[in-house]
């Protein structure tokens, strides 16, 4: 359990049209199966942060490595494969795509993983055990996205970020949008899954409150680097 | 859909209007331009230069390639519509939309020497029934009246959506008797010969307006053409109707270019249109548009699946717009054919008028690129932030 998974190593980056934001991060190491907490005001880079380990961005210098990979080092079309291979994603909310159906909304990723569809011999019957390990009742995998409650569309979302067993989750702040109930549930249900899945999760969060469900609890602040 | 209308209307426009008279080989009149010849002879537009005598009318049936002829006498006007004197053989020779003949839709043809046959328009405009008395008026627009000799109904023709429908329609020889006390284009005074009398007298015209002819062979067609504009006796122009109508064709087609603009002006809007609404609708897809991304999408699938959808929504619409104008035809044709006299073909699109779906298409496509590639920048720049 000690392999690394996500390796960073004096990573610098800014945008370009906003060029007062910098963000450097001299070393984070994350390792495989943890369940990490990532807390930081809003505006401290979270959010950067994690566009940068997904690929979505690249750095102007440093390293990320996932796994084996430095993705760093891939052109914008590899790094698309290896997100769509690798890493599972939820967002604050909004994460379903509203006009299609729930089982398709799960079922979406497979259709850009090949190594994640080859995974399961069955994709539609693990939809379906996500489903209900999830507690989304047996009736809702052919209804819209859209009519579903904002908890419910919440677990959809966990289980296409589980489907097919990427290595990485990454959840940005995926309860900001929940009732304290709601939360409570979706967090249990999402953790007892992805231990299920031995996945490793990097959520990002404001709310300190959290980090009793976590292994570990990094403050944003304590692993940038300000340079201004 | 609009444009298919248009060219719809305009190729069956000009159908009607070609068709407005086939199977006469040529019209005959006195020397003129061949339009002008065209348009008084057969539109009722405007009005002959001179008169043809009797004796050259003769001269030329008299011709051995003369199949048939109808003379025709113009000048006189009922109400504003155009009298025109001729022989009965005009119901059976004048033939129009590629070979119909003129139909008689209540009572019967010219008769007596005071009956008259009325054009379907002529009937609907001043509610004539058979039976009905008739005063002819004396030019186009004059208020001396031939009242003396009032006509009868006989006959009115079905609609035929040609000049004929406008048209009344009296024998050459009533033409002569009306004018009996004239001279000059004015009555004489004091003249004023008893019906009983006229009825007896001979009433062959010495002029006439112009002939229609139709000749044994086709390949005599321009002898006999070439004889009619050489004759030495009075100065006579001899037509081919199809040659004269494209001519006039192309004068009246300028309206017909007007049609193609307008209707590319609407295609254009409407692609704008639709560019707009991509472009509106991609501030809301931009949370859907970092779902796919999160999922593995490259930028260029999210270009794909925009222009996609523009392919899509413009096959749609082609196919659709299709559907409508083929339900809007079948439901107006008939109503079409009977108030403007346009029969307009339903039958499947030529290859010109499939050809502009394809261009719409990939008109539609192109203009796609605008949102589609503006979605694909946002896309590599949103990033998994979501800027709402």
């Amino acid at each position: 359990m000690d392999a690394k998974l996500i390796k960073i190593d004096s990573l610098n980056f800014h945008w370009k049209k906003n060029s007062d934001f910098q963000l450097s991060v001299p070393s984070l190491t994350i390792n495989e199966g943890e369940k990490i907490l990532l807390l930081g005001e809003s505006g401290s880079g979270k959010t950067t942060l994690l566009s940068l380990i997904c690929g979505f961005i690249s750095p102007l210098s440093g390293n990320i490595t996932l796994g084996n990979t430095s993705i760093d080092e891939l052109n914008a079309k590899n790094r698309d494969r290896f997100r769509a291979d690798n890493i599972g994603i939820i967002f604050q909310q909004f994460n379903l795509l509203p006009y299609a159906k729930v089982i398709d909304n799960i079922l979406l990723p497979l259709y850009f993983s090949k190594k994640r569809s080859s995974r399961l011999d069955n994709p539609y019957q693990t939809a379906l055990d996500l489903c209900s390990s999830l507690r989304l009742p047996e009736q809702t995998k052919n209804m819209k996205a859209s009519t579903l409650s904002v908890g419910q569309q919440q677990r959809v979302a966990v289980a296409r970020a589980l489907i097919g067993n990427p290595s990485l989750v990454i959840a940005d702040e995926p309860t900001s949008s929940l009732d304290m109930s709601a939360r409570k549930i979706f967090l249990d249900l999402m953790f007892s899954q992805i231990s299920e899945n031995q996945s490793t999760l990097l959520m990002v969060s404001h709310d300190p409150s959290l980090a009793d469900h976590f292994d570990r609890t990094i403050n944003i602040e304590d692993i940038i680097e300000r340079s201004h | 859909m609009l444009y298919l209308s248009v060219e719809k209307i305009r190729t069956s426009a000009y159908a009607s209007f070609t068709d407005t008279i086939s199977q006469t080989d040529l019209i005959v009149g006195s020397r003129t331009s061949s339009i002008q010849l065209l348009l008084y002879s057969v539109f009722r537009i405007g009005n002959a230069t001179n008169n043809i005598t009797w004796e050259s009318y003769e001269d030329i049936i008299s011709r051995e390639e003369v199949k048939w002829s109808v003379p025709i006498s113009l000048g006189d006007s009922h109400k504003g519509f155009r009298v025109m004197g001729t022989t009965d053989e005009y119901f059976t020779r004048y033939k129009y939309r590629g070979g119909q003949s003129l139909e008689i839709q209540n009572g019967e043809h010219l008769d007596d020497l005071y009956d008259v046959v009325l054009g379907a328009s002529v009937t609907e405009k001043l509610g004539y029934k058979i039976g009905d008395p008739l005063i002819i008026a004396h030019g186009l627009s004059s208020f001396s009246k031939h009242e003396d000799q009032p006509f009868k109904v006989s006959g009115i023709l079905k609609k035929t959506g040609t000049p004929v429908d406008n048209t009344v329609i009296v024998s050459l020889e009533a033409i002569e008797a009306i004018h009996v006390d004239w001279s000059s284009g004015a009555k004489t005074p004091g003249l004023e010969t008893p019906i009983e009398i006229i009825r007896q007298m001979d009433l062959t015209p010495k002029n006439i307006s112009g002939v229609l002819i139709g000749v044994n062979s086709k390949l005599q067609i321009f002898k006999l053409q070439r004889w009619v504009n050489e004759y030495s006796e009075e100065p006579l122009s001899a037509i081919l109707p199809g040659v004269a109508l494209q001519e006039l064709w192309r004068v009246v087609g300028v309206v017909e270019n007007v049609l193609i603009g307008i209707s590319i002006v609407v295609i254009f809007t409407t692609l704008i249109g639709m560019t707009a609404i991509i472009f509106s609708s991609l501030n809301e897809r931009r949370r859907e548009m970092a779902i796919w991304r999160a999922m593995g999408a490259t930028p260029t699938v999210i270009l794909g699946l925009l222009m996609l959808e523009a392919f899509i929504v413009s096959f749609l619409s082609s196919v659709i717009s299709t559907i409508f104008l083929f339900l809007l035809l079948i439901i107006l044709q008939p109503w079409i054919d009977q108030t403007y006299g346009i029969l307009i073909s339903i039958e499947m699109f030529s290859v010109d008028e499939l050809s502009v779906f394809v261009y719409f298409i990939l008109a539609a496509l192109l203009i796609s690129l605008l949102p589609a590639l503006r979605a694909y920048w946002l896309s590599i720049n949103d990033g998994m932030t979501i800027k709402i």
